[in-house]
């Protein structure tokens, strides 16, 4: 159970009826788990007949995995129900916290890097895949702040996740970039120590840029297109690990179906040379 | 060391009151402030958007700015309890009603329990219509019907739905003061409706949602207009599919 090692699209509803019209269908698309946690109606209907046709990931964004505490139960299994239904072929969620005390703050919140919240999420992810019965892929963070008591470099957080849980990561190079540009640290250096091993899929999207007194502050706002430094890393990412299942993520003022579909199109010409290269070496 | 629940604990304290929470910092900590604004603003800001996707009438009747600012209340004293957005602000129309400065319009926590209600209708559960050659056995025996788990039959005390129905293409008004009755469901091309109905055809489609018999409903009906008709009310609920198979015994 994988993605294909092509590009996808995040699916909105108002692409509907052009991607179910377009002729040359992208390799996969995702979708937030949250939006399809109704009773019925469009969205399961839309989500069916795109199911039919194309490869699935599911990506949460409400699971909470780095907040202290035991994860919500109800939402773990609304997210096994989903699961169960439409048997993605990826289900992904972030190192990040989202919930607090019974309230839902609709952000992917910072997570400090020490022991004991590397032995919180690890026990959170074992839960997850455990109920699910699947591997989940745990996306790297954007983060604008670092913590006092942070001990552990994320990369190196993340690569011991891997090792304590199976799970696998999704490699969010937009992420990578602006982690690194706003704590001022090399994202080379960072991809250099990434597990790439254990990579299940890649997330490409734009962000917005702020300035501070220190330099740049980027925001993950996937409002924009792919940003050329990301493009940059992401074709190296893919000359160090081969093909891999590539998302073009656009939450924010979403552009028409093919302005969207380029962009998928420009990961897979890197794709492509890469598989060309291997080829002919 | 500080542990996680007391740093998420004071994290989740300061998106709502701007203190920056100890151990947040950066590499010039003296920007460790700006630095989480960020976080306060996307939190904020993408749930004042999700009230904006679901009340999107409210936002045209009081204004964008106005919106915001009321939304930022409502958000600080009724955040979302469960990651599931579509189901937020079920407790919007109640704050709109309770907030002082929108007394003199209160007309619009009932345009917002039609929008509530919008949201709920397109989310509900499917449910296949009735087939025809079932119906009419349906209708005349003591059995009743059932209607689709997105109807909701709605009675209010202002002229919200002619307000409502003026920004989505109806007629522009004048409304005059009284109550109004509407059904709002969704159709079987899934989209949302809102049809206004006189006061008997809710009582007769209130029945017929309470699983009584067809003649049972009609004499519900003209209890308050003895002159009840009920075909136009079938008509309507016949044509958009929403009468639909009893399962409840």
């Amino acid at each position: 159970m994988s993605l294909p090692a092509s590009t996808g699209i995040g699916f909105k509803p108002e692409h509907f009826d052009a991607l179910i019209a377009w002729p040359d269908k992208p390799g996969f698309i995702e979708v937030h788990a949250e939006n399809y946690m109704g009773a019925g109606g469009a969205p399961h209907r839309m989500l069916e007949r795109l199911r039919a046709d194309m490869a699935l990931s599911i990506h949460g964004v409400g699971l909470s995995i780095g907040g202290p505490g035991r994860l919500d139960g109800d939402h773990l299994a609304r997210l096994r129900a989903l699961c169960d239904r439409y048997q993605p072929d990826s289900f992904s969620e972030h190192l990040a916290w989202s919930s607090h005390g019974g309230d839902f703050l609709n952000d992917l919140l910072p997570v400090p890097y020490t022991p004991e919240t590397l032995a919180t999420v690890c026990a959170h992810i074992d839960e997850v895949q455990d109920r699910l019965g699947r591997r989940l892929l745990l996306e790297n963070p954007s983060t604008y702040v670092l913590f006092e008591q942070s001990c552990i470099p994320e990369v190196d957080f993340l690569r011991e996740i891997v090792a304590r849980t199976g799970c696998g990561l999704l490699l969010d190079v937009n992420n990578v970039f602006v982690t690194c540009t706003n704590h001022r640290t090399d994202p080379r250096a960072y991809l250099a120590g990434f597990p790439l091993a254990a990579v299940g899929e890649i997330h490409l999207g734009g962000h917005a840029e702020e300035s501070l007194p220190s330099g740049p502050l980027l925001i993950d706002a996937h409002g924009t297109p792919v940003a050329d430094p990301v493009w940059t890393l992401y074709a190296e990412v893919l000359a160090l690990a081969g093909p891999m299942p590539s998302l073009i993520e656009w939450d924010n003022d979403v552009p028409d179906l093919p302005v969207l579909l380029a962009e998928a199109g420009r990961a897979q010409g890197l794709i492509n040379k890469v598989v060309r290269h291997a080829l002919a070496s | 060391m500080r542990l996680h629940p007391e740093t998420t604990a004071a994290f989740r304290r300061g998106l709502f009151d701007g203190v920056l929470p100890p151990g947040v910092t950066a590499g010039d900590p003296s920007e460790a402030g700006t630095r989480f604004a960020v976080y306060r603003n996307n939190v904020l800001h993408s749930l004042t958007e999700a009230l904006r996707t679901r009340f999107p009438t409210v936002e045209t009747l009081v204004g964008p700015e106005f919106f915001a600012a009321m939304a930022r209340v409502f958000i600080e004293n009724n955040p979302p309890k469960t990651p599931l957005l579509h189901d937020y602000g079920a407790g919007f129309p109640g704050f709109l009603r309770r907030f002082p400065p929108l007394r003199h319009l209160p007309y619009l926590p009932d345009v917002a329990r039609i929008e509530r209600l919008r949201g709920l209708a397109y989310h509900a559960a499917d449910a296949a219509p009735l087939p025809p050659e079932r119906l009419a056995l349906a209708l005349t025996g003591s059995r009743g019907v059932a209607l689709h788990p997105s109807v909701h039959l709605l009675n209010v005390s202002s002229p919200a739905v002619s307000i409502w129905r003026a920004h989505h293409g109806g007629p522009q008004g004048p409304f005059t003061q009284r109550p109004e009755q509407a059904l709002i469901a969704r159709d079987s091309d899934l989209r949302v409706i809102v049809v206004p109905l006189e006061p008997s055809s809710l009582a007769f489609c209130e029945a017929l949602q309470d699983g009584r018999a067809f003649v049972a409903a009609l004499a519900a009906a003209r209890l308050g207009t003895p002159g009840f008709e009920p075909a136009p009310t079938l008509a309507l609920l016949l044509s958009s599919g929403l009468i639909v198979e009893r399962t409840a015994p």
